[in-house]
């Protein structure tokens, strides 16, 4: 029983002091999901890939929630006629890449480990998407 | 309970944020209320979560030495490492930031950097929500793009220790 009332305390501890982190990312996604209209997306597309692919990374790399909400925002952009680029590149920074979360990120787990991770995130995001619309170009040519 | 100068940055932090909040009672009312129902959603939502990750850190502090932490998660852990870190990070659920302080108690232990960020990235691969993905984009374009996240994953990993440094 001993054993084990020391490392309850120990995690009590380090959740206390993580809370006021966790507690302002959950508010400030919840204003960012307040704030910024989710049907204002589609207009911010060109049809050049690369600028898509970055204007796809970015977007998904400020917007913060479950991924469920990227797979129903990626799919109406797919419908609304955005590439197929672009909206990989988004669905994975989404995922990845965190702007709203980087203060908790940071203060928890260094600002040089937040920065580093989160930028090649961003990199890796568009040569992600690259490289899965061209396999599937690929393989939809070859099959 | 000591304050530490983290836990001060983590109070204006959340102080930053309440003001925030006042900002916008002024500027655009009508957020407000929405933006705290969203709130209490996702406070509901990740009360299990919190709850596994209180149990995970307890019993990390009961089992797990640092002796081991060194050997399967280290600078020295090798293809293991990664493998674990790919594993972990598809199986971990709940969102991203509930996970830093599970996360930070490993770095401090000598967790390499690398394997940390690998972890993230694969938390983007869900299997829960899979057959969601494929009924949105395709059984194929799921398939490679896990594929590839997997792959890229890892490359993350090695840009990261390269530039934040392995952990000693």
């Amino acid at each position: 029983m001993l054993k084990i009332k020391e490392p309850i305390k120990k995690a009590v501890k380090i959740l206390w002091k993580s809370l006021p982190v966790l507690l302002g990312i959950i508010l400030l996604i919840s204003l960012a999901n307040s704030l910024i209209p989710k049907s204002a997306y589609s207009f911010l597309f060109s049809k050049i890939p690369l600028i898509d692919s970055v204007i796809g990374a970015s977007v998904g790399s400020i917007l913060a929630g479950n991924p469920v909400t990227s797979y129903i925002l990626g799919g109406e952009l797919l419908n609304q006629g955005v590439s197929l680029i672009a909206v990989t590149a988004f669905i994975v920074a989404w995922v990845t890449v965190g702007v709203i979360q980087f203060p908790a990120e940071a203060i928890l787990l260094g600002k040089r480990f937040a920065i580093a991770r989160n930028i090649s995130a961003f990199v890796f995001a568009i040569i992600t998407a690259f490289i899965t619309a061209g396999l599937i170009n690929l393989l939809v040519v070859l099959l | 309970m000591k304050t530490t100068e983290q836990s001060y940055t983590s109070w204006y932090f959340l102080g930053i944020v309440i003001l925030a909040y006042i900002i916008v009672v002024f500027i655009k009312p009508d957020a407000i209320i929405p933006s705290l129902k969203f709130f209490l959603s996702i406070i509901i939502k990740i009360i299990p979560v919190f709850v596994v990750i209180f149990i995970l850190l307890i019993l990390f502090d009961l089992f797990i030495t640092p002796k081991a932490i060194v050997n399967h998660l280290g600078k020295n852990a090798g293809i293991k490492g990664w493998i674990y870190s790919i594993i972990g990070g598809i199986l971990s659920t709940g969102p991203i930031y509930l996970w830093y302080p599970l996360l930070n108690e490993m770095q401090k232990k000598g967790v390499r950097n690398g394997f940390i960020a690998t972890f993230l990235y694969n938390r983007a691969l869900k299997p829960a929500l899979l057959p969601l993905f494929i009924y949105y984009f395709g059984l194929l374009f799921v398939v490679i793009l896990s594929i590839v996240m997997v792959v890229v994953s890892v490359l993350q990993g090695f840009v990261v220790d390269k530039f934040v440094g392995k952990n000693e």
